[in-house]
């Protein structure tokens, strides 16, 4: 919402300026977005007259001027334009301005052996326009030395709020005089709006038949136009705030909107059949609007129609066929009110902005319908002459009235601030809210987003200063602050840290990602597709975080990092349900790791990820992980690489090489293996207390015994572990594998599988032949287990 | 009288003269082994009379005690030579690169996050999280945004293209949307707890917009408190000590801006004293600017009342920020796009080592 100061003084009675009002507006609520002072801007350059404009005597296209700028001593210029002429009177800057296109001071210069004291300059020089085909030109009756600006008609500060969409009052020039006044900025002095008296009865009449839509319509004929420009005033009112002055039929209904926030329309009676009514539209009816495009309407939206067809979308935008051009001579005024709920519904779905929409969705005051006629009528008359009818009005003004209980205590008690009782009633009834001796109060017409006390308590504290709220203490709890993380939060945290310290840069990566992408990690179906994608290849909801790592990879090796380990906690998606999202750790490795002179390098294998998983994994749950992996995970892994580590039918994670396909879909080079821990599965650390278990190392020797068995290839290792650790639990305190061999000295089809069992005896020292028993134990276990049999 | 001073001569020659271990070994064998020059004297006193072997004795003893102890320190010298041959053999380069470790990072929103729930958590607010994916009740309804409302403009909503299943009644004809502010935190929040209520809700948000200072995606913080006599000016005092800790000053001016959101009334914009005359640089807390931070208010009373809490007796306050925008006003960070485009040189250096956890004693940053 434009206006220009002069504008708002039209209303307001004020000394301020610009600033001042500035801050004002900021203060109440009212945000002021930007002012654009050109008179402050351009305060250096002046009127000059031109007293000669001759031929450059060195140069063919240059000009030698003598300038007058208000002293009385003529200044010798030399200008390049080529409509500098003697006689004119033009922008003149004096060395040491600065000039707003290179920001740089002007110095007195040498050209082609002349001096020049100054610069005429043209639009673009001075920011005001593209112009630079030559200097502007100033009216003749421009005063000589006085601000160019002034000469320019810009002088007049433009101020641009931005109004909140509760604020339907604040959207004309008025609205905000009436703010500033309750606010103590000045006096409203708008001069009342008399009635027209009608001359004849009007030929065309109006009803409603729309319902809460449309509860009042008024209009009336003005016969005997003469369309033509506006005046000068309602131009410049107009182009200050960017808008072009069209014809005076058009521009009354614009001056309508921004100085009163009354939109109306103006039809060409002529071109109207019979009445005019507010209908809704029938599904499929179509309109050629005013901005020159056909909508289709449906039975939800309004429409103001004569007998034959809808004329115009209501509170929307006017029709084509029935608005003014210069031949008009019959008009009819119509001004309506529409519910807002159904002008935004509409607005919104045939994706029209207009200055009418901008109103009535946010409230149009019911009680302006008639007096914005009589105001319209005045102004049509003023400015084209003819004759008006009397008004025609249908149905009556919406119910608007309600009063409100006030407890002036909540203005302490929500606002935290104590404003007196006097002071409180002073700024409701200088608001326009009328306030009885018990504290009800009841809001004005052009108040409809007031409800109840605590808006009561925003309008109080709002102009009586918002800064004056004092800062209040919270009381604490506790003296010292109590952990506020759940479980789950501080999980995530000690994952996110643990894969930072093992190599892994955390990134956060867009939760949607191309349709294609998604589909090879299970997802890209319709559940999970965006409406209204901000990119065409960002459409669906990620099944896997897994996608959005790997696009991220492909980004850096495409810069030039070959070998990465990017991270992301984040959301995976299994349908477009909120309770269908669940919390993912994932990693991806790619490449052979940094090369070094003194280290050997290997491609990313599932080890790797295995051991980033369970390292992870551990540093949630604060305990060895000890469930056991079973090959395969989903299918984006490498079937033979990949495993799956599982409670019961809980899956805590997947690690593994990723399919090729996979690699190959998303354009990476090089070995890539990667995990996803599922957050949510983790299970609750169990409370056992804070204490740990008694420290009770065994004071008797431990004993490591190697074994190499020769199993089937097929064989897993965890099956050798396990059938060697059940042999004697208590006994057996570790068993690992230490080597694993194939090849030469081993049969086809089988390995060589080197475990490490280390026996801690609890209570006694082992004997050799304890020892020799437990060695045959577990030889003879293995071979039950796995076949395997011992390495000669 | 038998000349031992020639033999003694020749023994300490050869100890002298032997340029290593095993040919020092090879004189003490010759004079000092079993048939040793030295051991052949001493056994010859056996056959001497009572008067030679009193002259001989200590003589021969004396010369194999030189000996000894000649060939001791010779066998002492060859060990040093050869162990600082060794060791002169051994040098290396250590001015060779260590051995490299990948180094990790935490991304930044990630910390800013950390830094922001350890000063709520002093302040006594709960971490609440909710669902990206949100109903339309819950991200409008609920917050006193009905549908057609005009603040919905206000929200560039993604929506889901299916309409759900009406597997809840809330979901019923309206199409799930991500969320475009992280408040529907504060409807599930209001929903299943009784006051006294203060929680503090971070996490992704999504608007459809996309240019240089916007991402489609952002993240967002949202501070809830609900209890018996709450008021504004309570907002404005943790609003004050939180920028006060997270952006580590010792002062803060805030500067209060009525403004309107559907879901408070009073609506408050908070704008934050701020010095940025030097290009690049924003110091808080001193200076002629103002930079817009936090949106607020009193929670609507229809708010509490739709999420089952008596306005007459309970008010609360809401605000909420951007992290990503925190983390770019802390750290100088110029631009909000790089923070979701995973560019590993990006990663590296705006990101924090994993052990540099914020806490309030050791400081919230470096």
């Amino acid at each position: 919402m434009k206006f220009s100061l002069s504008w708002l003084k039209d209303h307001l009675d004020t000394d301020a300026g610009a600033a001042t009002v500035a801050d004002k507006l900021t203060s109440i609520g009212l945000e002021v977005e930007s002012i654009e002072d050109a008179g402050a801007r351009l305060k250096d350059f002046v009127v000059a007259h031109v007293i000669s404009a001759e031929k450059h005597p060195n140069a063919d296209k240059l000009k030698l001027c003598m300038v007058d700028a208000g002293d009385g001593q003529p200044i010798q210029v030399v200008c390049g334009a080529p409509n500098a002429h003697t006689g004119m009177k033009a922008v003149f800057a004096k060395p040491g301005t600065i000039i707003p296109v290179s920001g740089e001071a002007l110095k007195i210069g040498t050209i082609r052996g002349l001096e020049s004291r100054g610069m005429l300059c043209s639009s673009r020089e001075l920011l005001l326009g593209d112009d630079h085909s030559g200097i502007i030109v100033l009216p003749a009756d421009a005063v000589v030395g006085q601000p160019a600006a002034r000469a320019l008609g810009l002088n007049d500060p433009v101020i641009d709020v931005s109004i909140t969409p509760n604020r339907g009052d604040a959207t004309s020039v008025y609205g905000i005089a009436r703010d500033l006044a309750a606010a103590g900025l000045g006096t409203l002095k708008t001069p009342e709006i008399s009635p027209v008296a009608g001359k004849f009865e009007s030929p065309i009449q109006v009803a409603v038949n729309a319902g809460d839509a449309c509860p009042i319509f008024a209009g009336r004929l003005i016969r005997g136009v003469k369309n033509g420009p506006s005046p000068q005033w309602v131009q410049e009112r107009l182009k200050a705030i960017g808008l072009r002055p069209i014809s005076a039929l058009v521009d009354v209904t614009n001056l309508m909107s921004h100085d009163r926030g009354r939109p109306l329309h103006v039809f060409d009676a002529d071109k109207l059949s019979g009445n005019l009514q507010a209908r809704f539209a029938k599904d499929g009816e179509t309109l050629l609007a005013l901005d020159g495009k056909t909508y289709t309407l449906d039975s939800r939206m309004t429409v103001i129609a004569d007998d034959a067809a809808a004329r115009g979308i209501a509170g929307v935008m006017g029709g084509e066929e029935t608005g003014c051009s210069d031949e008009t001579v019959n008009v009819f005024l119509e001004s309506a009110w529409f519910d807002p709920v159904r002008t935004a519904a509409t607005g919104r779905k045939l994706a029209i902005l207009s200055d009418a929409r901008y109103r009535f969705e946010r409230g149009v005051d019911p009680e302006f319908v008639v007096p914005g006629l009589e105001l319209a009528t005045k102004w049509i008359l003023e400015w084209c002459g003819g004759e008006a009818s009397e008004p025609v009005v249908a149905g009556r003004p919406p119910a608007w009235r309600r009063e409100i209980a006030f407890d002036v205590a909540r203005v302490k008690s929500l606002g935290g601030i104590d404003v007196a009782k006097d002071e409180i009633v002073r700024i409701l009834t200088n608001l326009g809210f009328k306030v009885d001796g018990e504290m009800k109060v009841t809001p004005p017409s052009w108040r409809s987003d007031i409800e109840g006390q605590a808006d009561l308590v925003e309008e109080v504290v709002r102009i009586h200063g918002l800064d004056k709220v004092p800062s209040t203490p919270m009381p604490r709890s506790g003296a010292v602050a109590k952990a506020t993380l759940t479980p789950s939060q501080r999980r995530t945290r000690l994952v996110r840290r643990t894969l930072a310290a093992r190599g892994f840069n955390e990134t956060i990566n867009f939760t949607f990602i191309p349709r294609a992408h998604a589909k090879l990690f299970g997802g890209g179906d319709d559940a999970r597709q965006l409406e209204n994608p901000i990119a065409a290849d960002l459409d669906a909801m990620r099944p896997s975080l897994l996608p959005s790592l790997l696009a991220a990879a492909g980004r850096n090796q495409a810069r030039g990092a070959i070998d990465l380990m990017l991270a992301e906690l984040g959301a995976q998606f299994e349908s477009g349900m909120p309770e269908a999202q669940s919390a993912v750790a994932a990693g991806v490795r790619i490449g052979n790791g940094a090369r070094s002179w003194s280290k050997a390098t290997h491609p990313a294998d599932a080890f790797d990820v295995k051991a980033d998983m369970l390292a992870a994994l551990e540093a949630a749950m604060g305990s060895a992980m000890t469930a056991p992996i079973k090959p395969g995970a989903a299918p984006w892994y490498h079937p033979g690489r990949s495993g799956t580590l599982a409670l019961g039918p809980k899956v805590l994670g997947f690690f593994g090489e990723l399919h090729p396909a996979v690699i190959a879909a998303f354009d990476i080079k090089g070995p890539a293996a990667a995990f996803e821990i599922f957050l949510d599965a983790i299970p609750e650390p169990k409370t056992k207390g804070k204490a740990r278990s008694t420290f009770a190392p065994s004071p008797y020797p431990a004993v490591e015994r190697d074994f190499a068995f020769v199993v089937d290839a097929a064989v897993a290792a965890e099956d050798v572990l396990k059938a060697a650790r059940n042999v004697d639990r208590q006994l057996i305190e570790r068993v690992e594998v230490f080597d694993v061999y194939e090849g030469k000295g081993v049969a086809e089809g089988r390995k060589s599988l080197a475990i490490a069992v280390r026996l801690q005896p609890k209570d006694k020292t082992l004997t050799d032949a304890e020892i020799d028993a437990a060695a045959q134990k577990i030889v003879a276990a293995v071979a039950n287990a796995t076949g395997g049999e011992l390495r000669t | 009288m038998i000349d031992t001073s020639t033999l003694e001569k020749q023994i300490l020659d050869g100890v002298s003269a032997a340029s290593d271990e095993a040919a020092l070994e090879a004189v003490r064998v010759g004079a000092l082994g079993k048939k040793g020059s030295i051991s052949e004297l001493l056994k010859s006193l056996g056959a001497m009379s009572p008067d030679e072997r009193k002259v001989n004795g200590p003589r021969f003893n004396t010369l194999r005690d030189r000996v000894t102890e000649a060939i001791a320190a010779r066998k002492t010298a060859l060990q040093s030579a050869a162990l600082n041959a060794r060791l002169a053999s051994e040098r290396i380069d250590v001015t060779l690169p260590a051995r490299p470790e990948p180094q990790g990072t935490v991304h930044p929103v990630s910390q800013v996050l950390d830094e922001v729930t350890a000063i709520f958590a002093d302040l006594g607010f709960a971490v609440a999280e909710g669902p990206d994916i949100e109903l339309d009740d819950y991200n409008f309804t609920k917050l006193n945004i009905p549908p057609d409302h005009p603040a919905r403009q206000m929200h560039d909503t993604f929506y889901m293209a299916k309409q759900p299943a009406a597997s809840s009644s809330e979901a019923v004809g309206q199409r799930n949307v991500l969320r475009t502010h992280t408040s529907p935190v504060q409807v599930r929040t209001m929903l299943k707890a009784k006051p006294p209520i203060r929680i503090v809700a971070p996490g992704r948000t999504y608007r459809v917009d996309s240019d240089a200072t916007h991402s489609p995606m952002f993240h967002q913080y949202e501070g809830l408190v609900v209890d018996e006599g709450i008021s504004l000016g309570h907002l404005k005092w943790v609003l004050e000590e939180f920028y006060k800790a997270f952006f580590e000053v010792d002062q803060v001016e805030l500067r209060a801006r009525p403004s309107y959101f559907p879901f408070t009334e009073p609506s408050v914009e908070w704008d934050l004293r701020c010095d940025r005359s030097v290009p690049g640089k924003i110091v808080f807390g001193t200076g002629n600017d103002w930079l817009e931070l936090a949106g607020s208010g009193m929670v609507h009373p229809r708010v509490l009342a739709m999420c089952g809490i008596d306005p007459e007796r309970y008010s609360g306050f809401a605000f909420g920020g951007g992290l990503d925008r925190l983390a770019m006003l802390k750290y100088g960070i110029p631009d909000i796009r790089p923070f979701f485009e995973s560019d590993l040189r990006w990663l590296k250096h705006y990101g924090f080592a994993a052990l540099d956890v914020p806490t309030l004693d050791g400081g919230l940053s470096r």
